[in-house]
């Protein structure tokens, strides 16, 4: 008895997706899926190939101070970097005068209060802030850019797929919209205002090209700004930004790996002595 | 994994004895492995317990700038250090000649006003506002508050009275308030710290 | 416990006797863990995922307790007090990616132990009791999964409490009011996110004490082995410790190896890059999916795209319930005598087919819902109610069994060649 009750109910749902599976067939076929611009246009970005990456990976600070200059003088206008401190730079090589230099440089300011009057005012960073937001809220921001919101920076390789490449593949991957995307989706044109950029979700963005020219910022290590370079340079300021315990992180793993499996082999070997009497 | 070590040679089961190994060679590998157990708990056990101290943002907001332009002789004001009140005092001629008419060598805590301030600048006097009893806020920084006996500042938990050079005077708390590391940017601005 | 042989608990040190005698907690232990307990010795290694479960269990729950003291469970500042302990807190990158790691590996070994059992017949007399509360494990698991991948208060997080709500919004005329009652809102917000916090963190306690029933109940009837034979006599069995102990050594190693190479080399390959941004309740991320472990029950809950007397909506919340509960009844599903999928050359093929079956139900759940995807979603949906609910009840009645032997020892003996009948006496 119980086993038909099962079968019953079993039955019951196999039914039920039998129809379903019946009623999907019948769409796919009477009305096939329409292929989408962002689905055929839309490009994965290529490998950098940052030293962070694999196993021994670790940052090159050179790089990552080249990669803040260019967030200084180009991202920072719009995008906030606001989980990372000015303290943080001192791990990128930056000594403790030059990190308290640049947090009192910065140009936009903290917010604040005026001591005597208790209004809303701003004063200097100090290390210990986190750098300020170029806008005052949501809506300010949305205001000042056409209605986009710039996100904020700090996670953002973490926040996106493959989070290092796609950032250099997307600043430099501004292009005109291709004549065969038009002529497959006429309904597709860029809309005014927005960007054709095939490594964008959807191919059109709201950031104008940040980086436009070569020799946009003048590297102190006298390594030559062409935008590809700023766009690596960047990238990888931004891989240290989301995780910037990196190195910390592959160092304490080599030494756990390396530990483990040593234990693996004595335990393996305690093992065999404690069973070497028994058939099993 | 077993935290105790394996059976000794000789207590395995009976049953199961086929052949006779070398018992040293065994022992060690089970005692390797046993205490590579005991380093790898121990090696979890450092961060467990290091999470607990201050975290880097904590530590970074170690200083704290202090305006003296608007404090007049015989004022004083509370600020914050280390998320700890701060007291800093102007101190009046009367005050320092109060503070120097003690003999040092009768204090709990022996230290003259001059070891508490800064040459040039005794009429500062800038210290932590925990009470070193048991960690209580004295009174006696705040305006109309009791200074207690000894005109400096006096612990209404426990009843610890401090003279104007915030010394123990009278009462359970064993040392004088506490004098934090600062310096002066200029006449009117002291950085704690 | 359990076999008459089973060695007695005797503190040789003093202070072990005096402390036997007060409080019998080192005999409870020695009875459960140690020597006391006989166990089969013919156990291959998929007998050591139990032991790892606790293990990882015993991590999730030092880990979570340290995270604790750091996390604050508020809408406004949940998502940058997580990103201050990856950042400021002292080795807390290590101890937050230790935790969500942790969760991906206790799922999967629970996963592994869920198979044995299915493959070895664990699940069946005498030791219905243990799979019943083992379930009961597993759902508490899933909850305590799902409660604690919204705590971070990512967009994952955000979206993920908006549709699991959302299943019970499917029960007629009550479900609306349950799924506000859940939420303490109309949509996830504080109130939803401290209750998730503050049941994350009881939850696992609740585990730890249905685990000690789910191990009780197993030291009845003694553990099952891989001939699915009991245990005759005293040549069967070995004593859990050294023997087992030794044993679980190497898989605690094994696990802490593959454990750490997940949090220092790759502690997001099994996240989501949207948890990365803050909740956001005015935008749904493009392609929502829970984690992994989640995606064959999730791809269930997909494919039913039909009415039929009920809501499409209604009958994939219950499909995807049902699949879980339904393990409930797999004591007596499966009506063979036989308990090893051994001996069961049917029943094995239809259990190899299964898996592949959720394998493929764990890639549609993850895969965009174009048509291919939903149709073998929809197949394979199909094939996972069948398997329990029609093949397993009917497939012995058809099935001839291959020849057990006679014993547990029978067994070992013959795979190591040397059945001289003189040997085995020598060792009764």
């Amino acid at each position: 008895m119980p086993r038909i009750i099962a079968s019953l109910v079993g039955a019951a749902f196999v039914f039920v997706l039998g129809l379903a599976l019946f009623g999907t067939a019948k769409t796919a076929i009477q009305e096939p899926a329409a292929e989408s611009a962002e689905h055929v246009f839309h490009l994965h970005p290529e490998n950098i190939g940052l030293s962070s990456n694999g196993f021994f990976g670790k940052f090159d600070n050179q790089q990552l101070q080249r990669g803040f200059q260019v967030y200084k003088e180009v991202c920072a206008a719009c995008h906030s970097l606001k989980y990372v401190a000015f303290r943080d730079l001192a791990k990128i090589g930056y000594s403790e005068p030059e990190v308290k230099a640049i947090a009192n440089q910065w140009v936009i300011e903290q917010p604040s209060i005026n001591p005597e009057t208790g209004e809303a005012a701003t004063r200097k960073n100090v290390a210990s802030d986190h750098f300020p937001s170029p806008f005052a809220n949501e809506v300010a921001a949305r205001a000042a850019n056409n209605n986009a919101l710039p996100p904020d920076l700090s996670l953002m390789t973490k926040a996106r797929h493959d989070g290092a490449n796609y950032v250099h593949a997307l600043i430099t991957g501004y292009r005109n919209q291709p004549a065969e995307l038009l002529k497959e989706f006429p309904g597709s044109k860029t809309p005014e205002g927005l960007h054709y950029n095939p490594y964008f979700a959807n191919l059109n963005i709201a950031m104008p090209p940040p980086l436009t020219s070569d020799g946009q910022v003048t590297y102190s290590d006298g390594t030559k700004a062409t935008k590809d370079q700023m766009a690596r340079d960047v990238a990888a300021f931004l891989t240290w930004t989301a995780e910037p315990n990196l190195n910390a992180r592959h160092a304490a793993g080599v030494a756990a790996a390396l530990f483990l499996l040593i234990f693996c082999f004595l335990a393996w070997g305690a093992y065999q002595n404690v069973w070497r009497d028994v058939k099993h | 994994m077993a935290t105790d070590s394996m059976v000794p040679p000789g207590e395995s089961p009976e049953p199961f004895h086929e052949e006779v190994h070398d018992p040293r060679r065994r022992d060690f590998i089970n005692i390797a492995a046993v205490s590579f157990a005991g380093v790898g708990v121990l090696a979890i056990v450092l961060p467990l317990v290091n999470q607990m101290n201050p975290s880097a943002d904590v530590l970074a907001q170690s200083t704290t700038e202090v305006d003296l332009s608007k404090i007049q002789p015989g004022q004083a004001i509370k600020s914050q250090f280390r998320k700890q009140p701060l007291f800093v005092r102007n101190l009046t001629p009367a005050e320092i000649a109060e503070a120097n008419k003690v003999d040092v060598a009768s204090l709990r805590d022996p230290q003259t006003l001059a070891e508490r301030t800064k040459p040039g600048k005794e009429n500062w006097l800038i210290t932590l506002g925990v009470c070193t009893h048991l960690g209580c806020v004295p009174l006696g920084a705040g305006e109309g508050e009791n200074k207690g006996p000894f005109g400096g500042y006096f612990c209404p938990c426990h009843g610890s009275a401090y003279d104007t050079a915030a010394r123990i005077r009278q009462g359970p708390a064993p040392k004088n308030l506490f004098v934090p590391n600062y310096t002066f940017n200029s006449d009117t601005a002291v950085t704690v710290g | 416990m359990s076999f008459p042989w089973a060695k007695h608990y005797e503190p040789k040190q003093p202070l072990m006797r005096w402390l036997d005698e007060k409080l019998p907690l080192p005999r409870l232990v020695y009875n459960a863990v140690g020597a006391g307990y006989p166990v089969p010795r013919n156990l291959n290694y998929f007998w050591n995922f139990g032991v790892l479960a606790g293990a990882a269990l015993a991590i999730q729950i030092v880990t979570g307790i340290v995270l604790a003291m750091h996390y604050a469970a508020n809408a406004g500042v949940a998502f940058g007090s997580v990103e201050s302990i990856m950042r400021d807190v002292n080795a807390g990158w290590f101890l937050r990616y230790a935790h969500a790691n942790g969760a991906s590996m206790f799922l999967l070994v629970v996963y592994v132990h869920i198979g044995r059992g299915l493959y070895y017949g664990s699940y069946k007399a005498p030791r219905e009791m243990v799979w019943l509360l083992g379930v009961v494990i597993f759902l508490l698991m899933m909850a305590t999964a799902f409660m604690g991948y919204v705590l971070p208060w990512g967009q994952m997080s955000f979206w993920g409490a908006q549709v699991i709500t959302g299943f019970f919004s499917a029960i007629p005329l009550v479900g609306e009011p349950i799924r506000v009652w859940l939420l303490g809102g109309f949509a996830p917000d504080n109130a939803a996110l401290n209750r998730f916090f503050s049941l994350h963190y009881l939850l696992p306690f609740v585990i730890a004490g249905v685990i000690i029933l789910h191990i009780w109940a197993l030291h009845i009837p003694g553990s099952n082995n891989p001939t699915g034979v009991e245990v005759k006599g005293e040549q069967d069995t070995v004593p859990f410790h050294p023997y087992y102990t030794a044993k679980d050594g190497v898989g605690v190693g094994v696990f802490l190896l593959i454990f750490a190479l997940l949090i220092f080399f790759s502690p997001n390959l099994l996240g989501h890059p949207d948890n990365y941004i803050e909740a956001n309740p005015l935008s749904t991320p493009a392609h929502i999916v829970p984690e992994w472990y989640f995606l064959p029950f999730y791809a269930i809950l997909k494919s039913f795209t039909a009415n039929f007397i009920l809501d499409a909506k209604l009958w994939g919340v219950l499909a995807m319930f049902g699949s879980i509960l339904l393990l409930f009844f797999l004591p007596w599903l499966d009506t063979s005598p036989v308990r090893s999928a051994n001996y069961r050359p049917k029943y094995r093929i239809f259990l190899g087919i299964l898996l592949v079956d959720i394998l493929v139900l764990g890639y549609v759940g993850g895969a965009e819902a174009n048509a291919r995807n939903v149709i073998l979603g929809q197949i394979a949906s199909a094939y996972y109610f069948a398997h329990f609910l029609i093949i397993l009840p009917w497939v012995a009645r058809s099935e001839r069994p291959r020849p057990l032997p006679n014993s547990i020892t029978e067994a070992v003996l013959a795979k190591h060649g040397g059945t001289s009948i003189a040997h085995s006496a020598a060792q009764a």
